[in-house]
């Protein structure tokens, strides 16, 4: 092997990464030749003055509690994903609102109970408040805006499978203002909103297979009042951060006028 | 909040790899804060791209990612034309001869400061290839799978490497003597 090839390979010699038959040509010339002796006896030098300097940096404490930090919020962050993978939800309609999410709801998520505990209505209503949420968040809180129920109504014609009943309580003071499509539970809902001063409620409702009447049940969640009944064939859920007395009121006066003859 | 076991797998095998991953975006960056900030990301990119993680080598894989991370970082926050924005190895191949290289005897007197600030102001893909092998003590094989090029190139980089780190020592240390 020449001075020139030896050269090239006695930093792979050094590093005992050269295959068989170059390690024993190098040796071979390393024998005869002094200067590349010389040349191994100097990269010898410099790696050990490179250990004996001990150059590398730990990482800082404040590190390791950052990166603590912020597992912590992409762990909670991944939770209203699996909610909604969990039910075959359209990934693509919750980016966009994800982050808004994340930001304001990370405290809120980390209080979510281990998935597979949860009832379905546990389930259900942590996707109507992030639903709730989101809606006012990402600034799609209506595909269809219309203060007349004859509007809003015939707009959910073809897109759903179901036609939701829609009722405006403008004369109650909690005017109808719109409705948009939604996704609960694995299906396609139908979303109203209403408006109660500066405020608004969104009423989340689809079919009910059972036909069964079940009485409401109020909650609250991080600010937010949800309530849900089933009546007349539907399920309905309602979020909003009015008080939980205007929005028992509103439902009151919702069952009221979706089912007169029942209440 | 219950511990996810992704959590908590993520925790007990990349996270023992940390101290490489911030001593590698540590000697890239050349900078503390901006050390810290490249590592965070880095570790947030690995935690998301974990359930692809297919087994293999734990620590090549993060540094892949922290590697990454710290080019993409350097890229939007330096100056173009900054010291050592592009090295071409093959226009510099052939002017570096072991010739200016110091004696051994001022290579084993050379401080420690001395040391840091010549690899410091090396390009960085040297400064890479020679933090990943004399710093982490990885093979040319996790190398070259942490920068992304093949063998031959790791073998000829580090010869290299070493060679540029013992002309700048050996200007430093003529100086100083």
């Amino acid at each position: 092997m020449s001075c020139e090839l030896t050269q090239r390979f006695v930093s792979g010699y050094l590093d005992g990464e050269l295959d068989l038959v170059r390690t024993i040509e190098v040796e071979a010339h390393l024998k005869s030749c002094e200067f590349c002796a010389r040349e191994l006896e100097n990269q010898q030098a410099l790696r050990e003055a490179l250990r004996r300097s001990s150059l590398g940096y730990a990482a800082p404490a404040s590190l390791r509690n950052k990166i603590q930090a912020s597992l912590d919020a992409a762990t909670a962050a991944r939770v209203p994903e699996k909610v909604s993978a969990w039910h075959g939800l359209q990934m693509w309609r919750w980016a966009a609102a994800f982050a808004v999410l994340v930001v304001c709801s990370v405290a809120a998520w980390q209080l979510l109970p281990g998935l597979p505990a949860l009832s379905s209505n546990q389930r259900l209503a942590a996707e109507v408040f992030s639903s709730h949420v989101r809606s006012l968040e990402a600034n799609h809180l209506m595909d269809v805006v219309s203060t007349d129920q004859h509007t809003v109504k015939p707009w959910f014609d073809g897109k759903l499978d179901f036609s939701p009943p829609v009722e405006d309580l403008a004369s109650d003071g909690f005017p109808l203002i719109g409705g948009r499509l939604d996704y609960l539970g694995g299906r396609e809902v139908a979303a109203l909103v209403y408006q109660r001063r500066k405020h608004f409620i969104n009423v989340f409702v689809w079919p009910d297979a059972s036909g069964s009447s079940a009485a409401s049940v109020m909650e609250s969640r991080q600010g937010y009042n949800l309530v849900r009944w089933s009546r007349g064939g539907f399920h309905f859920w309602a979020a909003s951060d009015v008080s939980a007395a205007d929005l028992a009121e509103f439902v009151r006066l919702l069952e009221t006028r979706i089912s007169p003859g029942t209440t | 909040m219950p511990e996810t076991p992704k959590r908590e797998r993520f925790e007990q095998t990349v996270l023992p790899h940390l101290d490489a991953a911030y001593n590698l975006a540590r000697w890239l960056t050349r900078n503390d804060q901006d050390a810290q900030d490249v590592t965070q990301e880095a570790c947030l990119r690995a935690f998301r791209f974990f359930d692809g993680y297919q087994g293999g080598n734990m620590r090549a894989w993060f540094l892949t990612i922290v590697r990454n991370t710290c080019y993409t970082w350097l890229h939007q926050n330096r100056a173009p034309g900054g010291s050592d924005e592009v090295f071409d190895e093959e226009i510099h191949s052939t002017d570096e001869s072991g010739g200016a290289s110091p004696e051994i005897q001022a290579l084993a007197g050379a401080d420690r400061e001395t040391l840091r600030r010549a690899l410091e102001e090396l390009p960085e893909v040297f400064r890479e290839v020679l933090v990943l092998r004399e710093l982490e003590g990885m093979s040319y094989k996790e190398i070259a799978d942490v920068s992304s090029v093949s063998l031959g190139t790791v073998m000829s980089r580090l010869a290299r490497a070493r060679t540029r780190l013992r002309q700048a020592l050996g200007a430093s240390l003529g100086k100083e003597s």
